[in-house]
């Protein structure tokens, strides 16, 4: 059992690329749910919008790719995002929450279908998705990608996860010398983390105008909302879009980090671990959703760690662990921590609906 | 009343660890019921289709579990192949996608790989399948039926799909209809029953395997009792609390990737087939070609949903079911035990979802997110007909069904369900009741 390793992999997860990026969808998402009371479940299509919106026009594919790094930011946070939000939205917000929530989770897999197809494999690279798009953001990092940084006293990368990231690819010719992270990692984090400093300040602004209190008042109640002369759809539409573009920016940090768009980075799954993050955390809290996602991949970063270094193994000749294969092996240690976050998600919405920071009386899953 | 809560949730967890360790206990290692099995040679064998048109020229590599073995073959004229194996045991058959021709792709629920164990002395059999259909793939096969009755066909496979839809939208349906839950693990009773029947038939319980009827006899009950205790241990006492409907929603969600990712802790990643009914001969009836499963499968969905439907009809406590899912508080003040309608449905809508899932298991095959994957179109099919009725869900079910499989004539075949999805945001948008549902206020 090495502790140290555990520890610095629970750290990793943290404060962690796959933290940020569901931070970012948690936040978009808190401000459907939690602020205006709009049930999204495809809030992966948000973040699939960014991802692909960036890696369709940058990639050098087809005859629309090769544009510039910061102009395919641009159509992947302002472009398509807000138009998908437009579209998906003038239909539906008219809907009550539970069939907002299937047409969403629909659309989420409408988009996920069409670009795994093959039929447009020329554009979208269909199930293999879309690389060689992310490199110009990397380009201005100060970091060394061969070096590892943030090493914390007593903690090597002795565990499996020392040479791999966060999605278990096994990252050649990095040196094993011990800290948190590789220079592109480093370089990601530190931008990621700015971004959701940023978005997070910016939410808490909009939340203290009189805009912010017009979404809560139509989540209160839309009709007295509309009685008062408020244009409750304009409203709705305007935190589909914001909560989108947030969203987007999650999606498309993770198609950097990963150097790849892909369908299956998208499926419907990832729409609600975004949901376990904002009600962790606590519904219609500015910090919530960003506390939720940290707590959240903690967690789920430690449930991973731990239980791969109590199975029995052989290393090098050396036995170790004591959770013999009967019980537990290796690849069932992935699906232990899914069996978690399920658990975990029905008995927060059936025990503690307010989160950790939420009280019940501003907003919970109980208000209607 | 708080105190029951807890009482009740203990009930839960109980319930659900009971189920993920007899789980553990059985459905652990299906491979190890073949493996007792004298070594010695054998073969596999099948038949490479695509929308019933064997595929020629595509190579498929067969290789042992432990690497030792390993074996690449092409598929003849008819799209057939057959491997010697040196001895008996566990084997990968995986289609090498580069070599198929245009317009068809390896199925996305399998990926193309295909774990089998051989039994010495008998060829084994290899489901192997094909999305999409090989251009002019009717002529270069020498296949009798001609393109224009295409649609035919499309009918009887949309028929079956829309049946074995309606068999888990009954359920997800009229639960709506009494208790307004959005029930988002209604997918994982449809794997339930596949996952117990496989369990029975393939696996064995103290090594003893039964045919796959009695084996689905004993899943479909032990799923609708899974229902029952799924109301008893949680949505019962949530509604007692007054749990606001989107909190539901939520528990739901959360049971449905719990019990999920249960089902792959147990049963692997892999799609598996049952031990009876595998690999029939397709029988063409000139118009249309079905193995005779499919003809059964048919047939007995027909009769079970008339079945259901006359209950409905003609019982009371079906009576009593539509009247809760109709108005609750009415039929509340007239007299009717409401939660014991809402515990039958419960159990009743749990059965049919599993006697679902071991349907689409003998047709096609059962992985541990089979329910998740129909799960949409269910909720496409009963949004058509009409949230919380029973009959709705039924009508819009063979529609969803029918016109997957036509919209195939347009669109390509991995876009199918693209169809089914389209259809259910548009009538959200301009009848949101569905088809047979009474207006009422939704937005």
């Amino acid at each position: 059992m090495s502790w140290t390793g555990i520890i610095g992999d629970t750290l990793r997860a943290m404060f962690g690329e796959t933290a940020i990026v569901f931070a970012l969808a948690a936040i978009g998402l808190n401000i459907h749910f939690g602020y205006t009371g709009l049930l999204n479940f495809g809030q992966a299509v948000f973040m699939a919008a960014g991802a692909y919106g960036l890696a369709l026009f940058v990639a050098e594919v087809g005859d629309w790719g090769n544009l510039p790094f910061w102009a395919g930011v641009l159509i992947g946070l302002f472009g398509i995002p807000v138009l998908l939000a437009i579209v998906l939205g003038i239909p539906t917000l008219r809907l009550r929450a539970d069939y907002l929530a299937i047409v969403t989770i629909a659309t989420a897999e409408i988009f996920r279908l069409l670009a795994r197809s093959p039929q447009f494999d020329s554009v979208t690279g269909s199930s293999d998705g879309l690389t060689q798009f992310a490199q110009p953001f990397y380009e201005p990092s100060p970091f060394n990608p061969r070096e590892r940084y943030l090493p914390i006293p007593g903690i090597t990368n002795s565990t499996s996860a020392g040479t791999v990231d966060a999605d278990g690819n096994v990252l050649a010719g990095v040196s094993d010398s011990g800290g948190l992270f590789t220079g592109n990692q480093m370089w990601l984090v530190i931008i990621g983390w700015a971004v959701v400093a940023m978005v997070v300040f910016a939410v808490w602004l909009l939340m203290r105008s009189p805009w912010g209190r017009v979404l809560r008042a139509i989540r209160e109640d839309e009709d007295a909302a509309r009685s008062l002369g408020k244009n409750a759809y304009s409203y709705k539409m305007q935190a589909l879009i914001v909560g989108g573009v947030i969203g987007a920016m999650g999606g498309m940090l993770r198609s950097i980090g990963t150097q790849l768009a892909n369908p299956d980075q998208f499926i419907t799954d990832v729409t609600f671990f975004a949901w376990v993050a904002v009600i962790l955390g606590g519904v219609a809290k500015v910090f919530g959703p960003v506390l939720g996602s940290m707590v959240f991949w903690g967690i789920l970063g430690f449930a991973d760690s731990f239980l791969r270094n109590a199975v029995e193994r052989t290393v090098s000749g050396e036995q170790l662990g004591f959770i013999p294969d009967s019980i537990l092996t290796t690849t069932q240690v992935g699906q232990v921590r899914f069996i978690l976050v399920g658990l975990l998600l029905a008995l927060l919405a059936a025990f503690r609906p307010q989160g950790i920071l939420g009280n019940k009386e501003e907003m919970a899953l109980d208000d209607r | 009343m708080y105190k029951k809560f807890t009482g009740a949730n203990r009930l839960l967890l109980l319930l659900i660890f009971g189920l993920a360790a007899v789980l553990s206990s059985a459905v652990g290692d299906p491979g190890a019921a073949g493996a007792q099995d004298d070594a010695g040679a054998t073969s596999a064998k099948g038949t490479l289709a695509a929308s019933r048109i064997g595929v020629p020229e595509v190579e498929i590599t067969v290789a042992s579990a432990d690497g030792s073995f390993s074996e690449a073959v092409l598929t003849g004229e008819d799209g057939s192949w057959e491997v010697q194996l040196p001895v008996a045991g566990d084997y990968t058959a995986t289609i090498n996608p580069d070599t198929l021709p245009e317009g068809v792709s390896v199925r996305e629920n399998d990926g193309g790989v295909r774990e089998f164990s051989a039994n010495a002395g008998r060829p084994q059999p290899v489901l192997l399948g094909l999305d999409g259909a090989i251009e002019g793939g009717a002529e270069a096969a020498g296949a009798s039926r001609r393109n224009d009755i295409r649609w035919v066909q499309l009918t009887v496979d949309g028929l079956k799909l829309g049946l074995i839809l309606g068999m888990m939208s009954i359920g997800l349906s009229l639960i709506f209809g009494t208790t307004g839950l959005v029930n988002f693990a209604h997918g994982e009773l449809v794997t339930l029953g596949a996952v117990l029947a496989f369990w029975f038939n393939v696996t064995g319980i103290f090594g003893i395997e039964v045919h796959l009827i009695v084996a689905a006899v004993a899943a479909v009950i032990l799923s609708g009792a899974f229902g029952g205790l799924l109301n008893l241990g949680v949505w019962a006492p949530l509604r007692r609390r007054g749990a606001s409907l989107i909190s539901m929603l939520v528990v739901s969600i959360g049971l449905s990737i719990f019990i999920r990712y249960s089902f792959q802790f147990q049963y692997g990643a892999t799609s598996r087939t049952f031990r009876d009914f595998a690999n029939q001969r397709v029988v063409d009836l000139g118009w249309f070609a079905l193995p005779p499963k499919d003809m059964w499968i048919i047939g007995f969905s027909l009769a079970v949903l008339i079945g259901v439907g006359l209950l409905l009809q003609r019982t009371r406590m079906g009576k009593a079911m539509r009247a809760v899912s109709d108005n609750r508080d009415l039929a509340e003040s007239s007299g009717i035990d409401v939660e014991r309608v809402i515990m039958l449905v419960w159990i009743a809508g749990a059965g049919l979802a599993g006697l679902g899932g071991i349907l689409n298991g003998i047709t096609e095959s059962t992985s541990w997110d089979t329910g998740f994957r129909l799960l949409l179109l269910t909720f496409a099919a009963t949004t058509l007909g009409g949230l919380g009725t029973a009959y709705g869900a039924l009508l819009g079910s063979v529609v969803v069904g029918l016109l997957i499989q036509l919209s195939t004539l347009v669109v390509p075949a991995d876009l199918k369900n693209l169809g089914a999805l389209f259809v259910m945001i548009f009538i959200l948008l301009i009848r949101p009741q569905g088809l047979l549902g009474r207006a009422e206020r939704i937005g």
